[in-house]
């Protein structure tokens, strides 16, 4: 683990956040920089105190984890950390149309932050508050690690997962992933708008029971993303299947010549040296 | 016996409130041992003695906090005096004076082994630190210690478990300048869930619920620290009513410059992370004592309370320190806690600690509960005064306590002081090196079990469904999935795996370094009904076991190294001392043989629980942990079978070796013919089969363990979801065995089920010239299993579906 390391000009720039209980941040910087950006891990510290600022970032990423032994509920006191120590420069970078990924715990947390689904992104309002959803214990009353499919229901404005149409596997590890709505209307609203990113199924595409959907999440869903598609969140961990010795069944054959994970970091990167980067695109979203 | 009275100028200094001077210069014997048991000092007549003469010489009497210390640091925890005594012992009938068996056996092997290997010697620190030390690749080595918490998860068996994993994670965080903890492991040994609550005696929990509470404590600590569960097993025997095993083990890599460490003159004394509070006193003292209906009262309050993200804070911030190079020395708050930490670091240049300046969980604690008490989540660090400011910003940008309480003086001398007034003031000389040593008696008979009368059944398809569906044998699955075996991204063989994930693995492979294919295959052995028998062969089994494991997925046995834990019953008694002689003999004669040194180890004793006249004594039980280099992991094979239409070789020979196997034990019987083994044709063996693997001439490999052929190879179907044909007249050794169910449920060592692909039988054939190899079937599609010989009918013959189901349902709690 380094601190302040040095980043290279002319790639994104990640920050990879880190609070007490963290514990995916390593893979997830080793994951972005493998996907050609220059990631920092930060203690949520260093930003509240002025020491980093979120501006020299392109991209924030809310590992996986137990933030603060997720005691009250997973992910719950970060995501009051977020939305209300330091909500500003939360608030300012999602504005500013940058790329938030959220994984496992940092899901949990995104959700709870209010981030997601974050209905009216489109329109600007798009940072902190109140929460539609809910991301709560597993069905099965426990701690489960396994591995999962994955398929993306419709075409969802998500900007991680352009171009993935294809079933893709990763595992899940979590107690608390079942993903629940306030309403009928949240439900509604999140299919309608297509930001429902992934849902769980079986290697043909088929969604189904436990253990086909782990956690027993409403509508099989696995992970979601805001209306801009630039705020995603997802129970599984993409991180943690980068290359093909990663996957259960390698010495089956069943891998692949790269890892699934891998190209939402690299649909990030992409994304973010074309729209976010000063030399890039024009910005396309101003408020 | 324990008056109050002002303390002499010569007992230090004046009196202070919450210290005791206790009189020992001027007690009888049989005081002596009161003020011993009184206070669960573990210390027998001997130990008090020399500790009496020790301030008569000083002339004065030792304070409470003095006392305690010796007491923590002569415990059989801390010092292993019986491992490091005098024994006489007697085998049957001959006797003999051993003098310090642990440096004969354990690390004479190490010694002899790393003679052998000369210039090319791969160990770096063994014994001496917290975690033995491997070398591993250029940028790091490998650390490696596995611990036992044994006594707590009798009593607590949630806190006792997680304590038990917080535990040993600090000891790869205390060795060296600090390792990096990667992966954990855990072996645990529980009397049947299916114990009849009826005949359940008083003061114990029912198996299930230790078993539950024990998976629950780990889970909860290890996935809370971002540490993957990588390895482990679950055993079953109703010797372990009273005191169920939890083994807890975890591995790490250290820079390689980071090795050496020293407390320097004029260093602060800074302790990190948790808080000091009154649980877990007497930890180290009450792991020496058996158990009885009356523990969970009188000891509860030895069971520490833990908290997996204080400790993962303080993991994050030693790490970042480390890199910074901001401490010259660091260790972990274990057994003795203060005493034992800062007493161990300062042994050879002394300390001086301010009690008071210790945080406290809450008041009201004695000075002599501050300094001995083992809370969790505590590292002891020595930063030189040029650096304090620099790490308590870091510690304090990250949310972490640090606290100077003291300094490394150079005065040779464990002082202690509670408010400038010293309260503790003893020689280190005396501290580490005054406890004394006794004989104890040895004694081991070969017994005699009765053997089998029955006859060989003519259809073994029941018999292997029963097998498989021991507690021993069944699937582990219902505790494998709670444990995050994917965290920090460099899993490459998962514990389960196959067609449908839920294959028995051989041994789990990790690449610790993001980036790398170096990896780590890690395993362990343990054969604890084969002690029945002989301790010797239990020992020798129990590493060709963990050997076989790691280089069944393509570890390099020339680069493993392995882990002793002795959990055995009261010293005390002689046959429980011979056992643990013939055991010890094992570790060095296999060991050596196969060029596996041993890095780190630990024992554990007094494993027995009195109730009502009586004493359950568990049996013997040696776990060996094995972590074997894997230069390219992307050669590593699984234990399923791949593909219909390959070759199923049998690689190592069967014997007539059913004394202590599941399959006795199943049909009621032990019998006497224990596996042995032959370490100089397994040798061969380890080695052929390492270059085959990594010759890519193998699809599957699963060695053969509890169960037997029948068990191993059954395995390797179902988690490949294809059927197998077996004609067991061409599996070595079945010339000499007459009965078809020896055949098949022998658990002989050193033996492999391997799938070879088409084309390749002639070159793996070749590897194995001259040795145990040989084509017994093939691969089959569809899901029939179907062993037997050519003109008979099949002995077995079952779907693997019908397998499967019988394997996994036991233990699906």
């Amino acid at each position: 683990m380094r601190i302040g390391r040095k980043t290279t000009t002319g790639k994104p720039k990640a920050l990879v956040l880190r609070v007490a209980g963290i514990n995916c941040d390593r893979e997830t910087k080793h994951a972005f920089e493998i996907a050609g950006a220059a990631a920092d891990l930060v203690h949520i510290n260093q930003i509240a105190r002025g020491e980093k600022n979120m501006k020299d970032y392109h991209i924030l990423a809310v590992p996986g984890g137990f933030s603060y032994g997720d005691d009250i509920s997973a992910g719950k006191v970060l995501a009051n950390e977020l939305s209300l120590k330091i909500a500003d420069q939360v608030d300012a970078f999602v504005a500013e149309g940058k790329l938030v990924i959220g994984i496992c715990n940092g899901f949990q947390v995104l959700v709870k932050a209010g981030l997601l689904p974050g209905f009216d992104a489109a329109g600007g309002a798009s940072g902190t508050g109140a929460q539609s959803l809910t991301v709560f214990d597993n069905d099965s009353g426990k701690f489960e690690c396994r591995w999962v499919h994955l398929k993306m229901p419709a075409d969802s404005p998500c900007v991680f997962t352009k171009g993935m149409t294809e079933i893709i596997t990763l595992p899940v590890a979590h107690g608390e992933g079942k993903l629940i709505f306030d309403s009928k209307e949240t439900r509604r609203r999140l299919w309608d708008n297509n930001q429902v990113v992934y849902q769980y199924t079986d290697a043909a595409g088929e969604t189904g029971g436990y253990p086909i959907n782990p956690n027993g999440s409403e509508d099989h869903i696995a992970g979601i993303c805001n209306a801009t598609g630039r705020v995603f969140g997802l129970m599984p961990h993409p991180e943690r299947f980068v290359v093909p010795t990663q996957h259960p069944r390698w010495t089956r054959g069943e891998a692949g010549r790269k890892g699934d994970g891998i190209a939402i970091f690299e649909n990030a990167v992409r994304f973010a040296k074309k729209e976010l980067l000063p030399t890039g695109a024009i910005h396309n979203i101003h408020y | 016996m324990a008056r109050k009275f002002t303390l002499k100028k010569t007992a230090a200094d004046k009196g202070v409130a919450g210290v005791e001077v206790v009189d020992v210069t001027g007690a009888t014997d049989a005081e002596l041992m009161s003020i011993s048991k009184e206070r669960t000092l573990s210390l027998n007549l001997l130990e008090m003695k020399k500790i009496a003469r020790y301030f008569k010489n000083k002339k004065r009497n030792p304070t409470d906090v003095e006392l305690e210390t010796l007491a923590q640091t002569w415990s059989e925890h801390c010092k292993h005096k019986v491992f490091n005594g005098i024994i006489h012992y007697t085998e049957n009938g001959e006797s003999e004076l051993i003098d310090n068996l642990f440096k004969q056996t354990i690390v004479g092997a190490t010694k002899e082994i790393r003679r052998k290997l000369g210039r090319n010697d791969w160990c770096v620190s063994v014994f001496s630190d917290n975690a033995g030390v491997v070398e591993f690749d250029d940028d790091f080595h490998f650390v490696f210690k596995v611990e036992t918490h044994n006594h707590p998860s009798a009593l607590d068996p949630y806190g006792g478990a997680n304590t038990g994993i917080g535990g040993v994670i600090r000891d790869p965080l205390g060795t060296g300048l600090g390792a990096t903890p990667v992966f954990n492991n855990n072996v645990f040994c529980f009397a049947r869930p299916d114990f009849p609550h009826e005949d359940l005696p008083r003061g114990i929990l029912h198996p299930k619920r230790i078993l539950k509470g024990v998976v629950a404590g780990v889970r909860d600590y290890g996935n809370r620290m971002g540490i993957p569960t990588i390895n482990g097993s679950l055993h079953f025997d109703d010797r372990y009513l009273g005191n169920p095993i939890v083994y807890c083990g975890t591995g790490g890599l250290l820079p390689v410059d980071r090795v050496v460490k020293r407390p320097r003159k004029g260093d602060h004394i800074v302790a990190v992370g948790g808080r000091t509070g009154r649980d877990g006193i007497h930890g180290a003292t009450f792991s020496s004592v058996e158990l009885d209906d009356k523990s969970e009262v009188t000891s509860s309050g030895a069971v520490q309370i833990g908290n997996a993200i204080v400790e993962k804070k303080a993991l994050d911030v030693i790490l970042q320190a480390r890199e910074l190079k901001l401490y010259d020395c660091i260790t972990d708050c274990g057994a003795g806690g203060f005493s034992s930490a800062v007493g161990e670091m300062g042994e050879r240049i002394g300390t001086e600690v301010n009690l008071e300046k210790a945080p406290l969980k809450y008041g009201g604690l004695l000075p002599w509960e501050i300094l001995l008490s083992e809370a969790q989540e505590r590292m002891v660090l020595s930063v030189p005064p040029r650096n304090l400011k620099t790490f308590m910003k870091l510690c304090e940008r990250e949310d972490v306590e640090a606290t100077v309480i003291g300094r490394f003086t150079g005065s040779k001398r464990f002082v202690v002081k509670y408010n400038r007034k010293i309260i503790a003031d003893i020689d280190m000389s005396f501290l580490h090196g005054g406890v004394p040593r006794y004989p104890r008696p040895a004694v081991w008979d070969a017994p005699d079990h009765p053997e089998p009368t029955f006859a060989c059944p003519k259809n073994l398809t029941n018999r292997l469904i029963k097998v498989l569906g021991t507690f021993n044998v069944a699937s582990k699955e219902w505790v494998v999935r709670q444990y995050d075996h994917e965290v920090q991204a460099g899993s490459v063989l998962k514990p389960l795996v196959g067609a449908q994930d839920d294959g028995p693995g051989d041994a789990a492979v990790v690449t610790p370094v993001l980036g790398s294919k170096r990896g780590l295959a890690v395993s362990n052995g343990i054969a604890i009904r084969y002690g029945d028998i002989d301790p010797y062969w239990m020992a020798a089994s129990a590493i060709d076991e963990a050997m076989r494991n790691a280089v069944a997925v393509g570890g390099n046995p020339a680069r493993t190294c392995i882990l002793d834990n002795f959990v055995w019953g009261n010293p005390d008694k002689p046959d429980r001392l011979g056992d643990l002689v013939r055991a010890s003999r094992a570790c060095y004669d296999i060991a050596v043989e196969y060029g596996t040194p041993f890095i780190s180890g630990k024992d554990s004793f007094n494993n027995e629980f009195a109730v009502d006249g009586k004493t359950i004594a568990i049996p013997p039980t040696l776990l060996i942990s094995a972590a074997a280099r894997v230069n390219d992991v992307r050669k590593c094979v699984s234990m399923d079978f791949k593909e219909a239409g390959d070759a199923i070789f049998v690689v190592g020979e069967t014997f007539d070796e059913l004394g202590g196997s599941q399959y006795y034990q199943s049909r009621g019987f032990i019998g006497n013919n224990v596996p042995k083994v032959d370490p100089k044709k397994a040798k061969k063996i380890f080695r052929a089969m390492y270059g085959a693997i990594t010759g890519g001439l193998v699809r599957a490999c699963h060695d053969c363990s509890d169960g037997g052929l029948a068990v191993a190879v059954a395995e390797m179907a179902f988690a490949g979801g294809l059927g197998a044909m077996v004609d067991t007249q061409k599996i070595p050794g079945a010339n000499k065995i007459d009965r078809m169910d020896n055949l098949l449920f022998s658990e002989s060592n050193t033996r492999f089920v391997v799938e070879v692909g088409k084309g390749k039988e002639t070159k793996f054939r070749e590897r194995f010239k001259g040795l145990p190899c040989k084509k017994v079937g093939v691969v089959e599609e569809g899901d029939m299993l179907i062993i037997g010989a050519p003109d008979a009918d099949p002995a077995i013959k079952a779907s693997i579906g019908k397998l499967k189901k019988a394997w996994k349902e036991p233990l699906a709690l």
